[in-house]
Order: C-alpha cells, then sequence, then structure tokens
C-alpha cells in the first residue's frame, strides 16, 4: 500500500526584546544561572505580571507579514501542569482568541509548483525555564534549574496540516524562519534555542481522507535533523502499520546522534491542561489603528524584494533568490547598484568572490571588510579596461586584507591592463618563436592549441595582457 | 451536575493531591453542588453578550521594554531546599 504523510509544525520563535514578557529582568543568554530572575518570573505568591508592550508589537509584525488576521481582542490563559522548570504550576499562555489567525506563507520546493501552507494561529506566551542534568559538578544527584530563561517571550506559529514532504517542511520552516529574521524580531539561532520546532507527524493510505493518528516530534533544532526526524517518523509509521500495529498519540524525541526518534515515557499523562483566563493578565485590544501604523512601518519582505530585483534589476530567479536570503545581503547588493554598478556583475560578484570570502573568514555581510563603495570601484576598473577581470580577483584579495582602495592597489603591484599591441605583439612574438613546434602543429589543424598560446601570453605578461587585444594579435600573427 | 469519585481522582491526580476515600466522597458532592449551581446561570438569556474573562472592566496594561533589575541569585535561591552553585537542585528528572 503506499502512504500519504501528513505534517503540521509548532514553531517556537522566541523575539528579540531587551526584558522578559511579564517583568523587566533581562532576556541576555548565558549568564550565571538564576540571575536574571525576580518575583514575577520566580513565580512567587502576590507577584503580578504585566505585559511588555513590544511583544504585541512583534506579534502584529509576524502575523502581518504570514497574512494573518490581527484579533481585535484577545485574552491570555493559564496552561496548567506541573513540572520542574515551571516555577507557578502553569505557564501563561493564549488559548482561545489568540493574537493572530488564519494566515499562510506560499512555499517553493525545488522543482515543484508553489504550495500555499496555512497557518492556523500565532499566540504569545513565556517560555520555561532550562533543566541541567549530569554536566555541573554536584549534579550528579539531582537535577538543576535555571530560570533565567523563565518567561522569555515566544511566539508559538501553528501550522495546518496541509505539509506532505520533509522537503515541504523545511521549506515552510527556512521561509518562516527568514521572515521573523528579516522583520529583526527574532536573532534565528536555532543552537541557542531561539527558533525550534516540534513537527506533528501522521501516515494514510493514499486516497484516505481520515488522517491517521499522529506523534509529536519535539524540539528539533537544525533544518538537517528536521528533516532527518520526519523521514525517519514517517517510515517507522509505516512499518508499524505494515506490520499489523497501530501509531499511538504520544510525543517523542529526536535523538540526533541515532537518528531516530523514540517515546518520551512520563510525559504521555493525559494532555489535560484546563486552560482558564488569567485573571492577572487584562484583555489586549488591538485596533485598526495600531494594526495600521506597524503595517506600514513594515520593511520589504523578502518575497517582495525578490520580485523587485527580477524586475527593476533584470536578475535571474536563482540570482534574486540568493541576493534576498538575507536583508543585510539584499542592502548591500542595492547599495552598489544605487552607485551606478551594473547589477548583474554584482551580483556575480556577490555570489561568487564575496560570498567565498565571507564563508573562508566565518563573517557575515554586515562587517565585510570590502564595502560597497569600494566593490564599485574595483567593478569600474574591469569596466573602463584598466584591469582584467582576472586580475581584479587578486586585487579584490588584497582589499580584503588590508581594506585599501583598488585604484591604489593597482598602482602600488604595477596591475594595469596592457592593452598597447606594441607591447604584446612583442610578447607574442617571443612565444611564437620559442614554441614553433606547436606553431607548426598549430598550422597544420590541431585548433586546440589556440588556448595554449593564450595562456602562455597571459603568463608571460603576468596576467596583465588585454585578453580581447590578445584573442585578436594571436589569431593574425598564427595565420602566417 | 453529578460529580463522580472517578472526577475527583481525576482532578486530583493533576492537581498533585492525596486524597482519602472519606475526602474523595465529600469533595464529590461539594463539587457537584458548585457546578450545579453555575449550571443555573444558563437559564440566563445572554445572547450578544461578551463572555467575562475578567471582573474588572480594564484593558490594555503594558509595560515598556526596559530591563530593570533582577533581585539578585542570593535573593532568588533563599528560600530554596537544596541548591548545587546557583542553581536550583530539584529530583532527577529523565527525559
Amino acid at each position: 500500500m503506499k502512504y500519504q504523510p501528513v505534517i503540521g509544525l509548532e514553531v517556537h520563535v522566541q523575539l528579540k526584546t531587551e526584558s522578559k514578557i511579564f517583568c523587566g529582568c533581562s532576556t541576555a543568554f548565558g549568564s550565571q544561572p538564576n540571575s536574571q530572575t525576580c518575583p514575577v518570573c520566580l513565580g512567587l505568591p502576590g507577584a503580578l505580571p504585566v505585559l511588555n508592550k513590544k511583544v504585541v508589537e512583534f506579534a502584529i509584525k509576524a502575523g502581518l507579514s504570514t497574512n494573518c488576521s490581527i484579533t481585535p481582542r484577545s485574552i491570555f490563559a493559564r496552561k496548567n501542569y506541573f513540572y520542574p522548570d515551571l516555577p507557578k504550576g502553569y505557564q501563561i499562555s493564549q488559548f482561545e482568541d489568540p493574537v493572530c489567525q488564519h494566515g499562510w506563507l506560499d512555499i517553493q520546493v525545488e522543482g515543484q509548483e508553489t504550495k500555499r501552507i496555512g497557518i492556523t494561529r500565532i499566540h504569545m506566551e513565556e517560555d520555561a525555564g532550562k533543566l541541567v542534568h549530569g554536566d555541573v559538578s554536584g549534579l550528579e544527584e539531582g537535577s538543576g534549574v535555571d530560570l533565567n530563561r523563565a518567561c522569555t517571550p515566544l511566539l508559538e506559529v501553528v501550522s495546518e496540516p496541509d505539509l506532505r514532504s520533509s522537503d515541504e517542511a523545511v521549506a515552510y520552516l527556512k521561509q518562516l524562519h527568514q521572515i521573523v529574521t528579516w522583520l529583526g524580531i527574532c536573532d534565528g539561532n536555532m543552537e541557542e534555542g531561539s527558533f525550534r520546532c516540534d513537527a506533528n507527524v501522521s501516515v494514510m493510505p493514499v486516497g484516505a481522507e481520515k488522517l491517521g493518528t499522529r506523534a509529536e516530534i519535539k524540539n528539533v533544532n537544525s533544518f538537517k535533523f528536521v528533516k532527518l526526524a520526519i523521514e525517519y517518523e514517517i517510515q517507522r509509521q509505516i512499518d508499524l502499520i505494515e506490520d499489523g500495529g497501530t501509531v499511538v498519540q504520544e510525543t517523542r524525541l529526536f535523538d540526533p546522534n541515532s537518528g531516530k526518534t523514540r517515546s518520551m515515557r512520563g510525559k504521555e499523562e493525559a494532555h489535560d491542561y484546563r486552560y482558564f483566563p488569567d485573571p492577572d493578565l487584562v484583555p489586549l485590544v488591538i485596533d485598526a489603528d495600531w494594526i495600521e501604523r506597524t503595517r506600514s512601518g513594515l520593511p520589504e519582505l523578502p518575497e517582495q524584494r525578490r520580485q523587485r530585483f527580477m524586475t527593476e534589476w533584470a536578475l535571474s530567479a536563482y540570482d534574486a533568490d540568493v541576493l534576498t536570503a538575507s536583508r543585510e545581503l539584499a542592502d548591500y547588493f542595492e547599495s552598489c547598484v544605487a552607485l551606478q554598478a551594473n547589477a548583474k556583475a554584482v551580483s556575480n560578484w556577490i555570489m561568487g568572490e564575496i560570498t567565498r570570502s565571507l564563508n573562508d573568514s566565518g563573517t557575515t555581510i554586515d562587517s565585510c571588510p570590502v564595502t560597497p563603495r569600494l566593490l564599485v570601484e574595483l567593478l569600474k576598473l574591469i569596466e573602463g579596461g584598466t584591469i582584467s577581470g582576472k586580475i581584479a580577483k587578486t586585487v579584490f584579495d588584497e582589499m580584503w586584507r588590508s581594506g585599501k582602495q583598488p585604484s591604489a592597489i593597482v598602482q602600488e603591484q604595477g596591475l594595469v591592463q596592457v592593452s598597447d599591441s606594441g607591447a604584446i605583439e612583442a610578447i607574442i612574438d617571443e612565444i611564437l618563436a620559442r614554441e614553433a613546434g606547436q606553431v607548426q602543429e598549430y598550422r597544420s589543424g590541431k585548433d586546440k592549441l589556440f588556448g595554449f598560446f593564450v595562456g602562455q601570453v597571459m603568463k608571460a605578461s603576468k596576467g596583465k595582457a588585454n585578453p580581447a587585444v590578445v584573442n585578436e594579435l594571436l589569431l593574425g600573427k598564427l595565420k602566417g | 451536575m453529578t460529580i463522580s469519585v472517578a472526577d475527583v481522582e481525576h482532578v486530583a491526580r493533576l492537581a498533585r493531591l492525596e486524597l482519602s476515600d472519606e475526602e474523595k466522597n465529600l469533595f464529590a458532592g461539594q463539587m457537584g453542588a458548585i457546578l450545579g449551581y453555575v449550571e443555573k446561570l444558563k437559564e440566563l438569556n445572554t445572547e450578544g453578550i461578551l463572555p467575562t474573562s475578567h471582573a474588572v472592566p480594564m484593558e490594555n496594561a503594558f509595560r515598556e521594554d526596559a530591563v530593570s533589575p533582577s533581585i539578585g541569585i542570593e535573593k532568588a535561591l533563599a528560600n530554596a531546599p537544596d541548591r548545587v552553585e546557583s542553581f536550583y537542585r530539584v529530583p532527577k528528572v529523565i527525559e
């Protein structure tokens, strides 16, 4: 039998605020355990949570950027359960009336049609603390609780079960990741848990109408692991059904070392959270004016910018895609073309030398030593015939190292392109005299040797000879 | 509205409460009476009225996103029954 996987994703997006969602404690990562706590986030009796306004603004931005409607009046609810990382015995979240609802994203898997994935809801909630096991001396027995992360603001973005493969799931996640980082509401750091994903996975026979029982895979913290975890889980469920078993609804944990998911016993106890409105937090009312103000302050989103790059600068879909991978990269490109550089040339250099150098040095575009102004100056040296494209790469490497102006480097190292036919002719004559045998072969029909002569001439000129002039003169001379 | 002993046991387990059989019977009766009283509200016509989530007619209480001082590790851990370094220590949690 053929099976159809059905996948829905719940993504937790940690918001880039200075302070926590309901108190003024810092959200900085990596501080000494429990140094960023107060009565509110410790859940001490009598403490009163007050909503951080920026969290609401970020939630509206996220909602508008994912085609959601913003709920005019939403409330906070208590989600009740016991766990040592949850000091109050409940998590403040939203249940009925989440802040954003009914959105969608259009995703693209390579070689497939664009597909629309529904977003059921986006709600605001607080994070729990962190549990530490074993790796601290004194914790051989017991577990350590660090509540610095408790009460950190999160958005939970819940998709419809519209995804049908691990590739679609990854495409959706990458797009959502790009949007929240582009908006500047999340740092996107998956290793530190700023963007984490739970996947609901089920399978059903192809053509069936009723969805199969789903398993929830918890906290998969990279795109690669999401793909692996979903693929493993799909196969596990198919094997189970084929062997006559049934899938049970449960929470499973992905183990990156084995590439497998395993049941999280003990967390299975009936998910009966007894949600009820949190009386400590008054209703949140977002009027049309607030929504419009936020909308007008939104940056141009990745997809819009991608489309504009294709129409305004005549770039290919591929180029536009790469250049809009991040807002910073897109800004860099536009700073260059604003200086009257050729868009396609800029695009080629960004995707070639710049990307390579950034990767090699482990830096990002915002700290690129070759500024847009310097890159454009280099491109103009090529355009004007002062240096060849090949020499330009040498100049670029030196610019990267020293931050010097390209014209200064060309001067210092005597890299100016030689287009003077007299000088080039002299070099050619020398080469042809030296390689008499090869000249004979060429003249008796071995055309392929032309490239050899070009190479020799370029080498003798230390790469400075103008290739167009070399080609022309060589052709003439070889004809004899 | 009747609440069974099984209902009481379920709620007690979620709340980590240990109850004697006598208590379970007592609470089943009391909880049933409370819910019965609330049931009575259903007799009212509430069409067009927003569900009351809060008793105080107030909305949009915000704070600005600014860091204020935390209370410090020693105060935070002052009431902890057990600690290691600056962690609270709890019985081993196995995931």
